[in-house]
């Protein structure tokens, strides 16, 4: 990889004071997609600002309504939260399946979801859980942060800080492993929230994760699996490459739809 | 732009000025001269370059020698006392969990994540616990094994 500068600050002040006076700047944050990025020369940041000194971005908390996640904070360190397994199991299962267990000791939350790959599961959990994102300049609710395939509605220099997770009364994820590279081929996140309202959120199948409005409908009127039978789901706009076709993942929604459904029953 | 550089390696300090870009295995083979740690695939995807930082292994093909500042850091040179080998090490031997070797080192340091994690471990957590990591010779199956007989000698 092309060399850059790099700078590790010790506050959040200090890390978007870097980031503001070098537009090319990148931050950096587990580095388990930015640096083999990197290594291709896919991407040659100026300067690289660590973001691994900066407290104010750690810390899990967990209050009666809602778990709220430091965006540094390891998917190792999710999976094994006893806050976070008490308060939502399918959100630490899910982390538990990242990657291997190697990334998952450096991959973080707010890397995850600033990165936004399609494929990646936290999209999935954020945008089926209601999750709001908190930057050092506002709040973002998931619906608005995740754009499009690697786009995010962060500004250049903003940084996650936090996921606000509310507590659902239920929730759980299936996924279809794609062994190769250990992201999801199609992941499903069903999630029953307090207000009894039902959330389908998708990764792996679009560009982008995405709700599955019929399935929340269905759900919402009776949730039980058999309640997403005869349910059609267009394979229109959907991923293609040599894992799956469109008709193959749009069928791999509702299996795992299904499935996730009967694991919160 | 060098970059002055300070951790723990198997105990003893190392200071040293990298450049921001220098990964942490490369920073080990070529600075160091700590070879035992390899990189196979370069990509995050085969695991021979396992090693621990702070007690938890990573992929050091994947990590920048300056993440690792002010760190502690065990490479496979670390675990051996004198002539005598890790238990886990031992394991390997004993149950041949290895024909080539190439991976052996990251397949070891992984090991002893899964033993921390569980001391007791079954199967199914060696296998998840191994995912990371690639051997082209044995088929896994006497990893597997020498994985449940190191962490048994580590009890």
């Amino acid at each position: 990889m092309y060399d850059f500068a790099y700078h590790r600050p010790c506050s959040l002040k200090d890390a978007l004071a870097l980031l503001a006076e070098s537009p090319e700047a990148r931050p950096l944050a587990g580095g388990q997609t930015l640096l083999p990025v990197m290594k291709q020369r896919l991407a040659a940041p100026s300067a690289l600002v660590d973001l691994s000194g900066v407290p104010e971005l750690r810390g899990i908390d967990l209050s009666p309504q809602a778990v709220t996640i430091g965006a540094l904070t390891t998917h190792a360190e999710i999976a094994e939260s006893a806050e976070v397994t008490q308060a939502i199991p399918a959100l630490s299962a899910m982390a538990a399946k990242i990657g291997d267990q190697q990334v998952r000791h450096r991959g973080t939350l707010g890397g995850s979801i600033a990165n936004n790959d399609p494929a990646a599961d936290y999209p999935a959990a954020l945008l089926g859980l209601d999750a709001v994102v908190v930057t050092d300049r506002r709040e973002i609710a998931a619906a608005d942060f995740f754009i499009d395939i690697l786009e995010t509605a962060l500004q250049p220099g903003e940084l996650v800080v936090a996921v606000r997770f509310p507590i659902p009364r239920t929730a759980a994820y299936a996924r279809m492993d794609q062994p190769a590279s250990r992201f999801a081929l199609v992941g499903v996140f069903v999630g029953v929230m307090q207000d009894g309202g039902v959330r389908v959120a998708v990764t792996g199948a679009g560009p982008c994760v995405f709700r599955q409005g019929e399935m929340e409908t269905s759900l919402t009127h009776s949730f039980r699996p058999e309640a997403l039978a005869g349910l059609d789901i267009a394979a229109e706009g959907l991923n293609s490459d040599l894992h799956g076709s469109p008709e193959y993942r749009a069928h791999l929604i509702g299996v795992l739809a299904r499935r996730a459904v009967v694991a919160c029953l | 732009m060098a970059h002055a550089l300070s951790m723990i390696v198997n105990g003893r300090e190392v200071n040293a000025h990298v450049e921001a870009r220098t990964l942490l295995v490369d920073f080990l083979r070529d600075h160091l001269g700590l070879t035992g740690t390899h990189v196979g695939c370069d990509t995050s995807q085969c695991g021979a370059c396992v090693v621990q930082i702070n007690g938890l292994s990573v992929k050091a093909c994947t990590v920048l020698a300056m993440q690792a500042d002010g760190a502690d850091v065990t490479t496979i040179e670390g675990l051996a006392e004198g002539e005598t080998l890790h238990p886990m090490q031992q394991a390997f031997q004993d149950h041949h969990g290895l024909q080539c070797g190439f991976c052996t080192p990251g397949m070891v340091m992984s090991a002893l994540d899964i033993v921390r994690r569980h001391p007791d471990p079954s199967e199914a957590q060696i296998r998840d616990g191994l995912k990371g990591n690639f051997c082209r010779c044995t088929g896994y199956g006497s990893i597997v094994e020498a994985v449940q007989a190191g962490a048994k000698a580590m009890r």
